[in-house]
């Protein structure tokens, strides 16, 4: 039997990085194992696209970035929103909204 | 967006790659780390965690990369790994880089040369303000001709017109200067008040024409050109109302135009003088004589159909405040033409022939360096294939091969840039001189962004054919060396590449043979008298003394004299307009027993007041009755001359001797036909027939004035030019010599147009024949070399050389045979555009083309012996040794 798919939908990775680190900074790692672990492991990102996109998303000025000690003693690049990121937070999280709301609608509808 | 971060982050990244790996690698190697310290909490063994995650996440080799690759300053990296790797191939090969540079800078030079020529001529707006609303307006001939209009006319449609905001008449003015320099006859114009308006041209100093100007007996005022004013009179700003001498009269100088106006009209012109003719319009007057142009320019809003509408509409309409007289009588109507086109009209179809041309030639350069590309590229085979096979993504070996390709065309543009600069200079000079606005050809900005454009084109078309030739085949075929055999299908677009090549330089050359034959026509058609060992020197005499009209011919006469007695002049005479000179000099003939008929009513006679001594030097032969001689001189009975078509179309079956005609108003006096000589070409070489009188200088109403000396030498005419000038100088000092010129030059001048468009046609049909030898060589050449094995077996199998020769040499001349199959079509088809250039030869002449198939058999047989050859000599123990 095939796995099930756990590829993020395209597009919305960067809705859910730029949500998971609004909660709090967050490393490469970290972002990976919360998307997991609140989607319950229904999506799962692989290194390269997430870290790819925090590069984009760094140079689009929605992150900012910084290596830190982390709580178990390592050094790892923390990222966190800026305010242009809590922005955008805000219109991909309306438009993701609008977008499922209209799908779902679609589903539903009877034939 | 923050394009500052984007930008700021890519430049450190660039400038600093190693940092910028070394910031990602920690980054992957962490994330890795953390997630294997994760597995490992969760029970696992630490290998079993490290392998799981190295399996969960693959390799960090390739997230490193993915990561690197998706900034934009991975392009910029790339494209520079790009540029170093051609840059080293094109090094490695120096000879295939020469050879493919010149190549196309010789296309690329060339069509820029041409279009920096041809694009102010053909397509730029002429530069004045609105200049779409700039008209020409011609009166019509019986035979739908466009002629000049009268003095009269031109009152009668500034009165009655409603469609033009202004127009103007002009004629040209050569006016003597004298003064401080020497005597300098000038080019000129004299016109009417709104002639500069028209254009929408003011002048930079001073005034423009006033309506009081531009009357009988108004003031002498003078516009001078920019350029007049900065040569004669340094640019002194004083200049205006002072007082200039032209012949003999003193002008005043009201006005400079600016350096920037161009007088497409007259470029040569250098000053400007009212017309002041007579508005009450006496009808046997200069005012009612064919010989003005006229510009006018539309109202905003008037559509050029508009207004020819309305201008036949009122040739049509006659008022009684406008009586015409029946030679203006406009039955015909009125033309009105763009002032553009008929600027450009004459000079059209060598122009766009010549266009077409070049870009023959860009296609050919175009397809040859495809072919050397796609030769080079087989060699490549196994290195594309090895670097597919390695994991190179095809997109990006295409966009390498399209890098390369764009590399070599930006070296053969940039040498191209080079050979336009060097041609364009040339390419005016040898121009034919009637080229109008030839001041506005030079390398600007338009013709570098035209360079560029194709620059790039061919680029990408070097590019791409290798490009997806290359990468069609499969990755392990070109990696298996045995098969290099199999070489089908490359071939086979070579070869496609061949006979396009050979198609197009057939369909050049075919156009070069017609132009030659059509000049070679032009020039065999008889002028009418012997062109040979003639000079022409064309005199104005200048200053009010020659107001007089016997002082006119006195000084005329006494120059003759002395010409006459110029060692090394075997004969001499005088005329008022001299053939092939561009004179043009009509006048109505009408004769006392044959009424003119209606088509020949404004077809008009050049009139030649000639000295006696006219027809012996020229040599033009008398059919009839006696030539002018010492008998016809002031008082004696007024005698002509006529030619031969005059006279057998007006008196047909008749003899023409002794019938009567005034040339001219018929208020004139009659003269009396006492001779009938040969057809003499007035205009050129190739015009039909024209109808001409002769009578002598003394028996005609007033003194020409300049007048032709027309001398024939014993040997060179050309060595004679300052002896003859002394001559005339000897005589008086003041008169200004306006042309001198050998018949030869002026016969050749006839011909200019073509012989320019000939010239340029026969240097690229070399160029194209002799690249097409080089395809057909160079496909033939790899051929054989790839094929040495099976040319090896083949002779090892008892093959004769002789048949090898015959398979390598079939194979050549299959492709000419084709490629000149098309091109024949190919050139019929295009000599549609050549007819208005051809002269006396069909656009189907059959030694023009049987002359090219030779031509192209004899060159491409020498292009396929080498190879032949060489196939010939290969030893077959050797070659299949070596496998």
């Amino acid at each position: 039997m095939d796995k099930p798919n756990t590829d993020v939908i395209q597009g919305t990775l960067d809705l859910l990085i730029l949500k998971t680190l609004s909660l709090e900074p967050m490393h490469g790692f970290g972002i990976s194992r919360r998307v997991e672990q609140i989607s319950r492991g229904v999506f799962k990102v692989n290194p390269g696209s997430l870290l790819t996109a925090l590069q984009r998303l760094e140079r689009a000025g929605w992150l900012d970035a910084e290596w830190r000690d982390t709580a178990n003693s390592r050094r790892a690049r923390f990222y966190w929103l800026t305010r242009a990121g809590k922005k955008q937070l805000e219109l991909e999280t309306d438009d993701w909204a609008r977008r499922a709301a209209a799908v779902a609608r679609i589903l539903k509808a009877e034939t | 967006m923050s394009l500052w971060r984007q930008l700021t982050r890519g430049l450190r990244a660039l400038t600093n790659r190693a940092a910028a790996d070394q910031d990602t690698a920690d980054e992957v190697e962490d994330f890795f780390e953390q997630a294997t310290a994760a597995l490992e909490a969760s029970g696992l063994s630490p290998d079993e965690a490290r392998r799981t995650a190295r399996l969960e996440l693959g390799s960090t080799l390739a997230v490193r990369e993915q990561v690197r690759a998706s900034g934009w300053e991975h392009l910029v990296e790339t494209l520079f790994a790009d540029l170093r790797y051609g840059a080293r191939r094109l090094r490695a090969s120096p000879g295939f880089a020469v050879v493919s540079a010149i190549t196309l800078a010789l296309g690329i030079g060339a069509s820029t040369a041409i279009f920096s020529a041809v694009y102010p001529v053909l397509f730029e707006r002429l530069p004045y303000p609105a200049a779409g609303r700039l008209t020409m307006i011609w009166d019509v001939g019986p035979d739908g001709s466009r002629n000049d209009v009268t003095f009269g006319t031109y009152r009668e449609l500034l009165e009655r017109n409603r469609s033009f905001e202004s127009i103007a008449v002009m004629k040209p003015w050569g006016p003597t200067l004298t003064g401080s320099a020497e005597p300098e006859r000038l080019d000129g114009q004299r016109v009417s008040v709104a002639y500069f308006r028209a254009f929408g041209v003011a002048p930079a100093l001073g005034r423009d024409f006033e309506a009081a100007d531009d009357q009988l007996n108004g003031p002498g005022v003078v516009v001078l050109s920019h350029a007049l004013w900065r040569r004669r009179f340094n640019g002194d700003p004083a200049i205006l109302g002072r007082h200039v001498m032209l012949d003999d009269d003193p002008y005043t100088v009201v006005g400079v135009m600016p350096a920037t106006f161009e007088n497409v009209l007259l470029p040569s012109a250098q000053l400007w003088a009212p017309l002041q003719y007579d508005v009450s319009l006496p009808v046997q007057g200069t005012e009612w004589g064919h010989h003005l142009r006229m510009v006018g320019r539309l109202k905003a809003g008037v559509g050029i159909e508009r207004a020819t509408d309305e201008l036949g509409s009122i040739a049509r309409t006659p008022v009684r405040d406008f009586t015409r007289p029946r030679w203006a009588s406009l039955e015909n109507g009125l033309t009105v033409d763009r002032l553009q086109d008929a600027v450009i009209r004459s000079v059209k179809p060598a122009l766009v022939a010549v266009l077409g041309a070049v870009l023959i030639l860009l296609l050919i350069t175009a397809v040859n360096v495809t072919n050397l590309v796609l030769a080079r590229s087989a060699l490549r085979r196994e290195e594309f294939a090895m670097r597919v096979a390695l994991g190179a993504a095809r997109p990006r070996l295409i966009r390498q091969l399209v890098t390369e390709g764009l590399m070599l065309a930006v070296l053969g543009g940039g040498l191209g840039m080079v050979v336009a600069l060097v041609g364009v200079p040339l390419l005016v000079a040898l121009s034919p001189a009637a080229l109008p606005r030839s001041s506005a050809i030079a390398v600007d900005g338009a013709v570098i962004v035209f360079a560029a454009g194709l620059t790039i084109l061919i680029g990408l078309i070097i590019g791409v054919v290798p490009a997806s030739n290359v990468l069609r085949s499969d990755a392990h075929v070109g990696l298996q060396r045995h098969l290099r055999r199999s070489v089908g299908g490359r071939q086979w677009t070579r070869g496609v590449l061949v006979v396009a090549e050979v198609a197009l330089a057939v369909i050049l050359t075919v156009s070069a043979g017609l132009l030659l034959r059509s000049l070679q026509r032009l020039f065999a058609v008889d002028p009418g008298f012997d062109a040979a060992r003639l000079l022409t020197v064309q005199v104005q005499a200048s200053g009010h003394r020659f107001s007089n009209l016997a002082a006119t011919q006195q000084f005329f006469a006494e120059a003759l004299d002395a010409v006459r007695r110029v060692p090394g002049v075997s004969a001499a005479a005088l005329t008022s307009q001299l053939p092939l000179s561009g004179d043009q000099d009509l006048y109505g003939a009408h004769f006392e027993s044959s009424p003119l008929q209606r088509a020949d009513e404004s077809r008009g006679t050049f009139r030649y007041a000639v000295s006696s001594s006219y027809f012996e030097t020229l040599g033009i032969r008398l059919r009839r009755g006696r030539l002018l001689d010492a008998r016809d001189v002031t008082g004696s009975p007024l005698a002509v001359v006529i030619n031969e078509s005059l006279a057998r179309r007006r008196f047909p079956g008749q003899d023409a001797i002794g019938q009567r005609l005034h040339v001219g108003p018929q208020s004139g006096p009659w003269y009396t036909v006492v001779g009938i000589v040969s057809d003499v070409k007035q205009m050129s070489l190739g015009a039909s027939q024209e109808d001409a009188v002769y009578m002598t200088t003394t028996q005609w109403h007033f003194a020409d004035n300049p007048q032709w000396f027309v001398v024939r030498a014993w040997s060179d005419a050309a060595a004679l030019a300052p002896l003859v000038r002394q001559a005339i100088w000897s005589v008086d000092r003041n008169q200004p010599i306006v042309r001198v010129a050998t018949m030869d030059d002026l016969l050749a001048a006839t011909a200019a147009d073509r012989r320019f468009a000939l010239r340029l046609f026969a240097a690229f049909g070399v160029v194209a024949i002799v690249l097409a030898a080089i395809g057909i060589y160079g496909l033939l050449a790899g051929s054989v070399a790839e094929r040495r094995r099976e040319i090896g077996v083949r002779s090892a199998l008892g093959a004769t050389r002789a048949r090898i020769v015959g398979m390598v040499a079939r194979q050549g001349m299959m492709l000419t045979g084709l490629g000149a199959v098309i091109g024949l079509i190919g050139a019929v088809a295009a000599s549609g555009a050549l007819v208005g250039l051809l002269f006396g030869v069909s656009r189907l002449d059959p030694v023009a083309y049987f002359g090219v198939l030779t031509l192209l058999v004899s060159v491409s047989a020498i292009a396929c012996c080498v190879p032949a050859w060489r196939a010939a000599r290969v030893d077959p123990a050797i070659t299949l040794r070596a496998e």
